[in-house]
This record gives structure tokens, sequence and C-alpha cells, in this order.
């Protein structure tokens, strides 16, 4: 996908992602229909320019539905090695972030309503350098937690203040 | 003569200065002074002045809640601050911890004797934590703090000011202030007296342009023949720019001095009426960045401000703690900027061009924002706008190649003496040096049309400064081959061609 010597960090995020990302990408379309719909409601029937619209909106949110988490999920990638951090995400713009664990300073795990469903959990690693946190999007709890174990006990190993 | 030094530390929670008491309600007073303002034209309209009054007294008195509530203590381990009336909060840092001491005064401190201490920490400083301040200690409790935090040990005082165990690296030429006009800091002054205007007349409803002298300079204006008037207002921006420029320049850098101590400490002491002392201690000093402005550079100066960690990045006053050496001409920014981390040439060292592919970007990019720009300006002429309009549009398309090829020629980096050299940008032309071993990780971002050329932002995270230095449009190459060199182990690992990380059995 990137033809950079730097190969692609080697796990992917969970299964349960692709899912995740189409149900809540899909509230906001709903969202989005329910507004053309009051608005469509309002004015005095479904005129031309209303339709187009009404299309328009239905093409966008199909195709969103269908390639964005296939794409994000593909590009989402995450690796632990003994001493590093490595992650990949980003869409039109693509990022790599590589730290050492030996300069984490905290790791945090976030899980908002929706991910407690699917059973999802974000993992935050951050550094001494406040452009640099790096984030694991949708992991299974389970590996999260493990994760976010490991990381804490291997960066106390390393000492130091981190900077 | 050995000075009895100020106790500092002790297990007991002391008080600010007392003498800060009349300090509070005259800063809090002058910060609330457009409100106040308001209410009292407001009040006077109806020839009424209590609630002016009394608008007045509460924000005094508010004030001085600060330093009733406000609680400090020094142990050996650590220096903690207590504050707050309704939510009492307590600061603890680690003495460990601290990695640079600024200490200041404005003019009501410098009239009582007093000092404002601001002790920074390596962490999460951009969102103001980990960062204590100490606003009203006595000048020589202020001194002997930043001394014993710092591990100067113990410092005759009384000599500190002046020699002996400090050399010094620049002080202020008075040659410099001609550069002064260039820096546009005035443009600042004439936005904030505007707001202030507006402001006022916002919250009082009293037309200011109507009466007074304004009136008078717009009815002199209105009686000018059009072009005439146009060079008289552009004139008088001019002036009053340069004029407020000279002034806030040597407000700030009055007494400039860049002295290094015994023990590597390097100390910046500046001011004209608000003095101020920033320590940095050696190694939290990881690098220098030298900063051209357009018209700085023309007239071949440079600013140059120090990467430490511990030291906030900011605009305006924050910006004020990094500052290394003040506009000045090029060469000594260069010299003093080498004295600084230990006479590396890194700072005016060769870089390494970036290639067709960053060059074919830049003026891409400004070609594009050119277009767009113009097609507004010229979007407004046709709704109306004057003709003049078209000849800015005609500058701006003009101007797009030049500042693109001017963008590409800024662009440069390099490995030199163990420090990551990197530099871009035309309108503010930047060239940072910073320590290798200061740099924690890499972001290496890539937008589709960088990838479609095979070129690459990467950016060193670190905990000094702006928390990251990037390294514009690199071949990724190059970008790997930087990467590798300063970080062999972090990059290595990842490297095409190694084996994955085995995943555990739960992942």
């Amino acid at each position: 996908m990137i033809d950079l010597e730097l190969r692609a960090p080697a796990h992917l995020v969970s299964r349960r992602a692709r899912l995740y990302w189409t149900v809540r990408a899909l509230i906001g379309w709903i969202v989005v229909a329910v507004v053309e719909l009051a608005i469509l409601a309002g004015a005095d029937g479904p005129g031309p320019v209303t339709a187009t619209i009404a299309v328009v909106t239905g093409v966008l949110a199909l195709a969103h539905l269908l390639v964005m988490p296939q794409w994000r999920f593909r590009v989402h990638r995450w690796e632990i090695t003994d001493t590093a951090v490595y992650t990949q995400s980003g869409w039109f713009t693509q990022e790599r972030r590589l730290a050492p664990i030996a300069r984490i300073q905290t790791v945090d795990t976030q899980r908002g309503p929706f991910e407690q469903v699917f059973g999802l959990s974000n993992v935050t690693v951050t550094t001494a350098s406040a452009k640099g946190p790096l984030k694991i999007h949708a992991l299974d709890v389970g590996v999260a937690d493990h994760t976010v174990a490991w990381l804490t006990e291997r960066a106390q190993l390393s000492g130091g203040d981190g900077t | 003569m050995t000075l009895a030094r100020p106790k500092v530390e002790d297990a007991t929670w002391h008080r600010l200065s007392p003498r800060m008491l009349p300090v509070h309600p005259v800063i809090e007073v002058g910060k609330a002074l457009p409100a106040l303002v308001g209410i009292f034209l407001a009040g006077s309209s109806q020839g009424n002045h209590i609630w002016g009054l009394a608008a007045t007294a509460v924000v005094a008195g508010v004030s001085l809640t600060r330093w009733f509530t406000t609680r400090l203590r020094i142990t050996p381990e650590n220096v903690q601050l207590r504050h707050g009336l309704l939510r009492r909060k307590t600061i603890t840092t680690a003495r460990s911890r601290i990695r640079t001491v600024d200490v200041s005064s404005h003019v009501l401190h410098r009239v009582l004797g007093l000092a404002r201490v601001v002790i920074g920490t390596g962490t999460n400083d951009r969102k103001g934590e980990g960062r204590l301040v100490l606003d009203g200690l006595t000048l020589p409790t202020a001194a002997a703090l930043r001394d014993d935090l710092l591990h100067r040990g113990l410092v005759d005082l009384a000599k500190s000011d002046t020699h002996s165990d400090e050399r010094e690296l620049a002080r202020l030429d008075r040659q410099w202030i001609r550069y002064a006009p260039f820096t546009l800091s005035g443009v600042l002054t004439g936005l904030v007296i505007w707001g202030l205007y507006w402001r006022i007349e916002g919250e009082s409803g009293v037309n200011l342009a109507r009466s007074g002298p304004l009136r008078a300079v717009s009815d002199w204006l209105g009686g000018l023949p059009t072009a005439t008037a146009v060079v008289v207002v552009v004139a008088g921006l001019v002036a009053f720019v340069a004029i407020t420029s000279t002034a806030g320049y040597i407000l700030a850098f009055w007494n400039f001095r860049l002295v290094r101590h015994d023990g590597g400490t390097l100390q910046v002491t500046r001011g004209l009426l608000t003095t101020r002392a920033t320590s940095i201690e050696r190694r939290r000093l990881v690098g220098v960045q030298l900063s051209e402005p357009l018209l700085l550079r023309a007239v071949g100066a440079a600013r140059a401000t120090v990467v430490a960690t511990g030291l906030r990045t900011g605009r305006g006053a924050e910006r004020g703690g990094e500052v290394l050496l003040p506009p000045a001409p090029l060469h000594d920014a260069r010299t003093v900027a080498a004295l600084a981390l230990d006479g590396t040439s890194a700072i005016a060292g060769e870089l390494r061009a970036h290639g067709p592919a960053a060059r074919q970007r830049r003026l891409t990019r400004s070609l594009v924002g050119a277009v767009i720009l113009g097609a507004a300006v010229v979007g407004a002429e046709l709704l109306g706008g004057p003709l003049w309009l078209l000849g800015i549009a005609a500058a701006i398309l003009l101007a797009a190649v030049p500042l693109g090829q001017d963008r590409y020629r800024n662009l440069g980096h390099a490995l030199i003496d163990g420090r990551l050299v990197t530099s871009h940008g035309s309108l503010v032309r930047r060239r940072t040096v910073l320590a290798e071993e200061a740099v924690i990780g890499w972001n290496l971002r890539r937008t589709w049309f960088q990838r479609r050329l095979g070129i690459a932002t990467l950016v060193a995270t670190t905990a000094a400064g702006r928390q990251g230095y990037g390294v514009w449009d690199v071949p990724v190459d190059e970008a790997l081959a930087l990467a590798t060199t300063v970080t062999p182990q972090l990059l290595s690992q990842f490297q095409a061609g190694s084996p994955r990380a085995r995943p555990t059995t739960s992942w």
C-alpha cells in the first residue's frame, strides 16, 4: 500500500471494528436523512432540487458505508515489540508513528458507549512530546487490556523521566 | 561578604510576600478596565457612578482573595503550591523534574522589590500543567530559590549578578535596534489598541469617532483628495508600526545579556520596565532555532530562540522565555547559537536539498493557493469592488512562483555533530538544530499527493520547544535513512524484511 522500505505494522485491529465503524457512520447518515426529511415535509412537496439532493445523499451514504470501514480496517494497523510501539492510521493523509517504549509516559484506554456495546477499546500511548501520542483504535477489550498492562510494566522497567 | 541566604527550604507552608496585596487589585482592575470603563460611561449618562465604583470594588476584592488563599511550601523533594478559594488545588512538583526557572518582575513588582517565578518541568507543558507560577516572592528569595532549584549550589548572592562564575556570551548591541521596525511587532500593538477601542465603544455605546481628536483627524482626511488621503493614511500606519515596534523592542530587550554560569546553566536577562531572567539548565538545552521573517531576512537579520525541555513555546508574552537573542544580524545570531550549543557548526552548516519532487509540490501548492486567493479577489471585484483589487490579484499571481521557488530553496536537512538540522519556510524561514538524543520518536506523514511523488514529511517528536520538528517533503528513502541514523534500534526492527513481532498468545 505504501511503498516505504519501512513495512506496515504487523497487526490489524479488531474484526468487529468494521461493524462498529459502519454502525457509527450509519447513525450519522440517519441524522442527515432525518434533517432532510424534515425539510422535505416543511416544503410543498418533492421538487427536482430536493429529489436530487436526496439521491446524492443516498449514493454518498452508501459509498461511505461500504468503502470506509473496509478501507480503514486495512490502513489502521499496529505493532508492539520489546522496545517500540508502531502505529499506522489515516486515509487521505496517512501517518506512521514510532516511539520507543523506554520513553513512554502514560498508557490509557478509552471506551465510548458504542464501543462498549461492541466490546472495543482504544489505547493511547503518550510520550513526553505533545506531538507524539500513538493511538490504536478499536482493539478487542481483552487485547487492549493486555497491551496496556504489558506496556505499563515495560515502561516502568526502563526508568528515567522520559524526556 | 556572604549574604544571609534567605531560607527557602522548610516544611511549613508560607504565604507569598504581603507586598503583593496592593499589586493584585491594580492588575485585575487593569485587566477588567474595558468592561469597567463601559460601566462607568453607561452610568455617567444617567449621572450615577455607583455601579462603576461597586464593580471596581468587587474586582479589587476578589483579586485580594488570591493572596489569602495561596500557600507555598518548599521541601527537599518538592515544591508545592496550594491555592483556590472555592476549589482548593495543590500542585506538587518534584524538584528532580525541574528544568527551567524564569524570574520576571513587571513595573509594580520592581517598585516593591518582588518577582514572579515560573518553574518549568518537562511534562505536558503545552497544556499548562506541570508548570508552577509563584507570583510575588521577594527578589532575594526568588534568586535564592532559582539557584537552589537549578543546583547551582550556595552562590554568593550579592555577586551572582555581576561576574566571577559566569561568562558573557552576548549583550545588546544598540545598533540592533535599527532592526526593530522590521519585526512588525507594532502591528500587534495596533490590533490590540483597535480591539480595545471597539470593546470600549461596544460596552459603553459611545461613538468615540464622533468626538474629540479622532473626529478632527477624520474631518481633515475627508477634506483631502482621495490619492493624498490614501498616501497619508499608509504613511501614518507605517510610521505607527515602526515607532511601536521600536518601542516594543526596547521594552523587551533593553539590557539584554546572555551568560553561561560555571555549572553550564544559560541565563538570559533582559527588559526595560519588566525585567526578566530565564535560567536553563545545560542538559535541558537541546537545540536552537533561527527564524527569519521575510522583512528581517531582507535586511539580513534573524532572531534566535532556544529549544529546551520545560520551556513553553507560544506567542506573545509566552514566547518570552525562549529568547536566546533578539533580532540581530544573521551572523551574530549564528555565532551566539553556536556558542550556546558548545561551538557546533550545525547552525550554519550545508543542508541537503530535497529534490525535484519537493520543488514540484512547493510550486504547485503556492500556485494553487494563489489561484484560489486571486479568484476570490477577482470575485470581489466583479461584485462591485474597486478597480485596484485587480492589481492585487495580479500581484498575488505574480508572487506565487518566486514564493514557491523560495520555499523550495529553503527546504533542507542534515545531520551535523550529532544534531538534526532542518529548515523550511519562506514568509518565515526557520532553521532548527535539535540534539539527536532529544528525539523521542517519529511521525511519518504522507498525504495522497506526497505518496504519488514519493516524498514524506518526517516529524521528529521531542519533549522540547514545539514538541515536534518537521523535515518537509523529503524523499521517503532519505527520510528513513535520516531516522535510522538518529534512532537505529527503533527503526531497524520495522524495516522491510525484518521479522515481525511474534504476536503474543492472546493477540
